[in-house]
């Protein structure tokens, strides 16, 4: 008898098959094609190499954590609570005055929480989206400044919904401290930002740091927060906990210096590397945004991550969040959890429920899963050189759900016959604190965020938008509404190189085309202007 | 004799446990500094530690109505 998919996958697990690897591992076998002899760790037939190569006890730790793994941050939610106000270092990319709801990046909230409070958001949020599975803390400013605060609000929702994983970020500079205390509270993930290894690169970042009752500067400031962010990182390493490094791209000042960054962190056990481009506009107040500092370009900002990529684990599904943020990573559902809202709710924390929607969950995250190792098979014996990049409208589970007018962004996904379809970032269209956009300024904006793009997957589009579209070079593909997204990319690409190879469809290389990260902000327009050279 | 927090205090709360004599509190929008409590750190610090850690510059500042603080000799 022929076993179908979902047959096969359910058997692994019945077998005691607990990670995607091992369920994968089952279906490549039943498809009878090779598999590497590794101790049944990794799939063959294709996968792409990162997340499918990890042990399993760490696979574990991350498997629902929507930071630090890609394939869980289509279906989890995570939840940031802002109860670390002070911080202990100046970021020429920060500014502390700026408060605004509308604006989403790290470091604003629009409401500061007491440990209580937070705790009772926790519960309230977690019956609501029984999909969040994680607490960070992350801000605003660092939550090892605020020990007191960031430990007590652990304390009251281990105690009130242990089944939340704890997470927080730092910029490390207290971190060897609060090490014990971390590992006592079960905290599994530590973010550090580490935006440089050497001293001279950190004096054109940081102005001062404040350290044992001194405010240091320049060269100085930065060697000792270097020193402490690599001694918090192997204090962490020697304890199990997981980290994670983020470091800011800041074009000029330390963008090829971040390869030195991976290098350091990697050899100290670091997880997994998060290269975000640095957000910069003169209305944030900062001094980077003052003085004119751009962004980098989603071509800049890949090209790093590729360049590091051999070297460990990057994250490239990071949307730089708010320190309040609620929801699934690309959505921002805060607005519903403000302090008055929430003490009006009648919270009931129901473990069973939530258990049971998750375990949901995991059947279409199986069936997600299921569905592209069968269509990498169709690639199989397939070898191009070429590469392409399309652009996906999804609200999330891993599927082609979102019509194109209501996108606030698009997943980018890049089809190789050597890696399948591998998400290598998104790009923000919604225009935060611009207003006043008409529906043309909007798919101007669009098609500015996705011009490297061969094609646009949607659920649905209009008439025009799609001409539009197609005079842009970009295809509007809307025949795999509702589909899983990378079996219709694979699908989609198949199709595209048979054209090739028949000479029905001429290859054009559309990778050199400057893409823009986020196309709303004022500064990425410089960007733009200044990579057009002048006629 | 103190230090007082300027209408630029972005309420961060940084300055707070830094202060070795308490001086410090929050308001409705802003922290404040007790001048009867603060020694503008001389004693314990080289530098008043309010000013040091505060994010916005010229926020935590010597209160002109006040007359400098003299430790006992």
């Amino acid at each position: 008898m022929e076993l179908s998919e979902r047959e096969v996958a359910e058997a692994a697990i019945k077998a005691g098959a607990t990670n995607v690897d091992d369920i994968m591992q089952k279906m490549a076998e039943h498809k009878g094609c090779e598999t590497t002899s590794d101790g049944g760790k990794k799939a063959s037939c294709g996968t792409a190499a990162g997340e499918n190569d990890l042990p399993p006890e760490i696979w574990d730790k991350v498997k629902n954590h929507p930071c630090y793994s890609e394939e869980a941050h289509h279906h989890y939610a995570r939840m940031h609570v802002s109860v670390a106000p002070a911080c202990n270092i100046q970021c020429n990319y920060c500014n502390r005055k700026y408060d605004c709801a509308n604006e989403s990046r790290p470091g604003v909230v629009s409401e500061r929480l007491t440990p209580e409070q937070a705790a009772k958001k926790v519960l309230a949020v977690a019956s609501t989206i029984p999909q969040m599975t994680v607490l960070g803390i992350a801000g605003p400013g660092d939550p090892l400044a605020n020990p007191e605060k960031t430990f007590k609000t652990f304390e009251l929702i281990s105690r009130t919904a242990p089944d939340i994983k704890l997470c927080l970020s730092t910029n490390g500079l207290t971190l060897p401290d609060h090490v014990d205390t971390i590992a006592r509270y079960n905290v599994d993930h530590v973010t550090i930002t580490v935006n440089m290894v050497d001293p001279e690169v950190g004096a054109k970042i940081y102005p001062w740091i404040f350290y044992k009752h001194k405010r240091y500067t320049g060269i100085e400031a930065a060697r000792i927060l270097t020193e402490r962010q690599m001694q918090g990182l192997e204090m962490l390493t020697e304890r199990g906990i997981l980290s994670k490094i983020n470091s800011v791209m800041i074009p000029g000042i330390n963008d090829q210096h971040l390869k030195e960054v991976n290098k350091a962190v990697k050899s100290r056990g670091a997880f997994l590397h998060n290269i975000m481009p640095l957000i910069s506009s003169a209305e944030h107040g900062t001094v980077f945004g003052l003085t004119g500092q751009r962004g980098p370009t989603a071509q800049e900002l890949k090209k790093l991550q590729d360049s590091c990529e051999g070297e460990m684990n990057m994250m490239r599904h990071c949307r730089q969040c708010r320190a309040d943020a609620v929801g699934l990573l690309g959505e921002d559902r805060s607005a519903e959890f403000t302090t008055e809202k929430i003490m009006e709710m009648d919270v009931n924390y129901d473990l069973a429920t939530r258990q049971a929607y998750q375990a949901r969950v995991e059947e279409e995250r199986l069936a997600v899963s299921g569905a592209k190792a069968s269509e990498l098979q169709v690639l199989a014996g397939v070898e191009s050189d070429i590469k392409i990049l399309v652009a996906v409208a999804t609200k999330g589970s891993g599927r082609i759900n979102e019509h194109f007018g209501h996108a606030t962004e698009f997943q980018i996904y890049e089809l190789s016959t050597a890696k399948g379809a591998h998400f290598i970032g998104h790009r923000r269209v919604d225009l935060y604190c611009q207003g006043g956009y008409g529906e043309e300024d909007a798919l101007e904006t669009v098609i500015r965020a996705i011009k490297d793009c061969h094609a646009v997957f949607v659920a649905k589009i209009g008439g025009c938008p799609k001409k539009d579209l197609s005079a842009a070079g970009i295809e509007a593909v809307d025949e795999f509404a509702h589909e899983f997204i990378e079996k219709s990319a694979i699908t989609y690409f198949k199709r595209y190189l048979e054209g090739v190879a028949a000479g029905t469809i001429t290859h054009v290389d559309r990778g050199d085309l400057v893409a823009e990260i986020r196309p709303g902000e004022k500064a990425v327009d410089v960007v733009a202007a200044a990579a057009v050279p002048a006629e | 004799m103190a230090l007082r927090i300027a209408a630029s205090c972005v309420n961060c709360s940084a300055c707070e446990p830094e202060c070795p004599n308490e001086a410090i509190y929050p308001t409705e929008s802003a922290f404040a500094i007790d001048p009867a409590k603060c020694t503008e750190c001389i004693g314990f610090h080289d530098d008043p530690q309010c000013a040091l850690v505060c994010p916005v510059e010229e926020t935590c500042v010597i209160d002109e109505s006040y007359p400098r603080y003299q430790p006992a000799a």
